[in-house]
């Protein structure tokens, strides 16, 4: 895995993420009464001051005269209009917006890396957003050239700030700038504020991020990962960076044991597919370990941790805490983690998601 | 056998198959086939560019591609001569139903699906499936072999090898171009491999070059797989619908590249017909009758390699219509590649319009893959008409 990009593997885990919901959600209709209640940022739609232009991040110079039909590409873009209290313009969006249920209700236009155009000019968009993981870029092209506005934002995957900047782009081209920028100042608060409540902590566990769907897929997150950055952030040391993995490895026990972790970090679904904590210790070289020995594992709802939207810095915040019990402070979101996943029928626990139990 | 007894029959089995020829195309009829393929093209057409996620109603979609082509044609010196004198000729259209009927407002939205989407997709659709059709024909000609399509000479795998490369490493030198370049000249030079492998004092051998390929094929297909093992998982997801193919983001400005080398490349091909005839009778006779064996199959090797190269370099590899629209002709019209090569471009370019209607209508406004479709229908269709054939027939023509 030596050659992949920090820019493709940084959403690797999210990706995986939506794909497994979205495989448990077609399957069990309970999962959005079991999906937390979405807060968007206020109840008031703010008022966009259009015609805005703006520079996106192919340089080309994008007009954006009308929000009033929004088509978002990715799920992280999603969440972000969502939250800046435009998600009533949007008309549509792709598979892996799964955060607001509002953003998961909506048609879709098929999943961010294989966009089709016709598909898209359907819902009669005013504009279209996403970010530089939305594709193939022939699409993207074919919107442009049927005069459809199409903005896509710059992201900065090498850091834990990008969402920001990001989040910055979509309230610029949106025409709510002010609501763009406060938003943007608030996840970089909430950043900055978890970062030195770690740097406040005793210790600097190692922690081995493992990406687990099943018995099928089960692989350890290196550097260049969107992991790796959650991780450090939250005052971490990625065990398996340290132990020279780039990008996702599948998980052997060598590998366990060369990453010595002291905490296992899972996604909830990923923990679920195999059993719960039970199933995660029995996967070759994880009891081996001193997080397995002491049954240190730490579990996060999937695009909570890894959506890299608008309420990453209240994920980083919650890590922050659940790696170093030695600080204090209460979760914000106490809904999104726990490793108490199995017994109850969460999503990725119905039969479909789970082909270990 | 002593040397004339072997002319003499050799000489009768040409006869025979002469005649034998002869006997299948007086069977159909004249030009019958051409117009009903031709027909069902224009359906096959017409119903792509009126069919979509976006409704356009057929009175919209003359409207609008008629603006487009005045505003495109406006370029050209003497067309507003042309349109004057058209328009003294009296009034256009002529009768009042039609100037109503075509009275009628268009949207944005449906000029864009029509004119930079729907139109660049048909076209490409047409132009790829007869490329690939002759091109199954003219190896299967070549080869003599009823399964050889463009996969023995190593330019899908090559192609294959050479967009898993762009995608995997992340290469984008050529911005939007990288990837069909990366495809179009790994597939040549992988054939070309193929080709100076099997060379040898200067003449091929079919035997060596068709296990060549195969083996050549195998190596490729580990390198792909070398690849992959360093892909992300999105990375595989896009190198699955590649191998799987689309037409979905075709833009104007790859049609005229594609149509040029499939044009050419489908008259060089049907040039090569009445070769690729006697051919059928062995290597040797055909050379006894002025075949320049040798040359026809390097011109149409190369040929073929360029034309599916091409084809999958935009579109992804899309599978089957190589391989079984030939088939198609010939149960139909008979093994004549004077007939056989313009049909099986026709019934290529409409059969694979079918099928992208129906991979992006089915999950509407989402799309399935071609190469899905084409062998999801192709496949079991093709087998029902191998048994019905078999009962009929007794077996394989």
């Amino acid at each position: 895995m030596t050659s992949t990009s920090p820019f493709v593997t940084r959403r690797l885990g999210a990706f995986l993420a939506a794909l497994a919901l979205i495989a448990s959600m077609a399957f069990s209709p309970v999962v959005s009464a079991q999906t937390p209640v979405a807060s968007p940022v206020s109840g008031e739609a703010p008022t966009p001051t259009l015609p805005v232009t703006v520079t996106d991040s192919s340089g080309a110079e994008v007009t954006v005269t009308d929000v009033s039909r929004i088509v978002t590409l990715n799920g992280d873009i999603t969440e972000t209009v969502f939250a800046l209290g435009l998600g009533g313009n949007v008309v549509a969006d792709d598979v892996s917006a799964l955060y607001p249920p509002e953003a998961a209700a909506l048609p879709k236009i098929g999943y961010q890396r294989e966009l089709n155009a016709e598909g898209i000019l359907s819902f009669e968009p005013t504009v279209v957003i996403g970010d530089e993981e939305a594709g193939p870029p022939e699409v993207i092209q074919q919107l442009r050239d049927a005069g459809i506005p199409v903005v896509i934002v710059s992201s900065d995957t090498t850091s834990i700030y990008g969402p920001v900047d990001e989040i910055r782009q979509v309230g610029q081209a949106l025409g709510i700038p002010a609501e763009g920028d406060a938003l943007a100042t608030t996840l970089e608060t909430q950043l900055q504020e978890a970062e030195a409540l770690a740097a406040t902590a005793s210790s600097k566990p190692r922690v081995a991020f493992l990406y687990i769907r099943g018995q099928g897929t089960q692989m350890i997150a290196g550097s260049g990962t969107s992991a790796d950055l959650v991780i450090a952030a939250a005052g971490g040391i990625n065990a398996g960076a340290d132990s020279g993995i780039q990008g996702y490895a599948p998980i052997t026990p060598e590998a366990l044991v060369a990453a010595a972790p002291d905490v296992i970090l899972v996604m909830q679904a990923g923990l679920a597919s195999v059993g719960g904590v039970e199933g995660l210790l029995a996967i070759p070289g994880v009891s081996q370990t001193p997080a397995g020995e002491s049954g240190n594992v730490v579990a996060f709802e999937d695009l909570y941790l890894l959506g890299f939207g608008p309420r990453l810095g209240e994920a980083v915040h919650d890590l922050t805490l659940a790696l170093h019990p030695d600080l204090d402070g209460a979760p914000i979101n106490p809904q999104w983690q726990g490793t108490d996943v199995a017994v109850e029928a969460s999503p990725a626990a119905s039969p479909s998601a789970s082909p270990a139990s | 056998m002593s040397l004339p007894g072997r002319i003499r029959t050799t000489i009768a089995r040409i006869r025979y198959s002469a005649a034998s020829i002869g006997r299948r195309i007086s069977v159909g009829a004249g030009h019958a086939p051409y117009a009903l393929l031709l027909a069902l093209l224009v359906a096959a057409f017409l119903l792509n560019v009126g069919i979509g996620a976006v409704s356009v109603a057929p009175n919209q979609v003359i409207v609008i591609i008629a603006r487009h082509l005045d505003a495109h044609l406006q370029a050209l010196p003497g067309w507003e001569a042309v349109v004057d004198a058209g328009s003294r000729l009296g009034t256009f259209p002529p009768g009042a139903w039609m100037r109503d009927w075509l009275a009628v407002d268009v949207t944005r939205q449906q000029d864009a699906v029509i004119w930079t989407i729907r139109l660049p997709r048909v076209l490409m659709g047409a132009v790829a499936g007869a490329g690939l059709a002759v091109s199954g024909a003219a190896l299967q000609g070549i080869f003599r072999n009823p399964l050889a399509d463009p996969g023995l000479i190593g330019v899908s795998s090559g192609a294959a090898l050479g967009a898993v490369t762009a995608i995997v490493l992340n290469v984008t030198v050529l911005g939007i171009w990288t990837l069909p370049v990366f495809a179009f000249v790994a597939g040549l030079l992988v054939t070309s491999l193929v080709y100076l492998i099997a060379r040898h004092d200067g003449r091929t051998e079919v035997v060596t070059l068709l296990l060549a390929g195969v083996a050549i094929s195998a190596v490729i297909g580990a390198g792909v797989g070398l690849l992959i093992t360093r892909a992300t998982d999105q990375q595989i997801r896009t190198v699955t619908f590649w191998t799987m193919g689309s037409l979905g983001g075709t833009l104007w400005n790859q049609i005229w590249i594609v149509a040029l080398v499939t044009a050419v490349g489908i008259a060089l091909v049907i040039r090569s017909g009445q070769a690729l005839n006697l051919l059928v009778l062995g290597e040797r006779e055909a050379r006894h009758l002025g075949v320049h064996v040798e040359r026809t199959r390097t011109l149409l090797m190369f040929t073929t390699a360029a034309m599916t190269g091409v084809s999958v370099a935009f579109t992804g590899a899309i599978g089957f219509v190589g391989l079984v629209v030939p088939h198609l002709v010939r149960l139909w019209l008979g093994p004549d590649h004077r007939r056989l090569l313009p049909c099986a471009a026709l019934m290529g370019a409409s059969l694979l319009l079918i099928a992208d209607l129906v991979s992006r209508t089915i999950v509407q406004p989402l799309e399935l893959p071609i190469g899905v479709v084409t062998s999801l229908i192709g496949g079991p269709f093709f087998l029902w008409l191998l048994i019905r054939t078999r009962r009929q027939q007794g077996g394989w023509a």
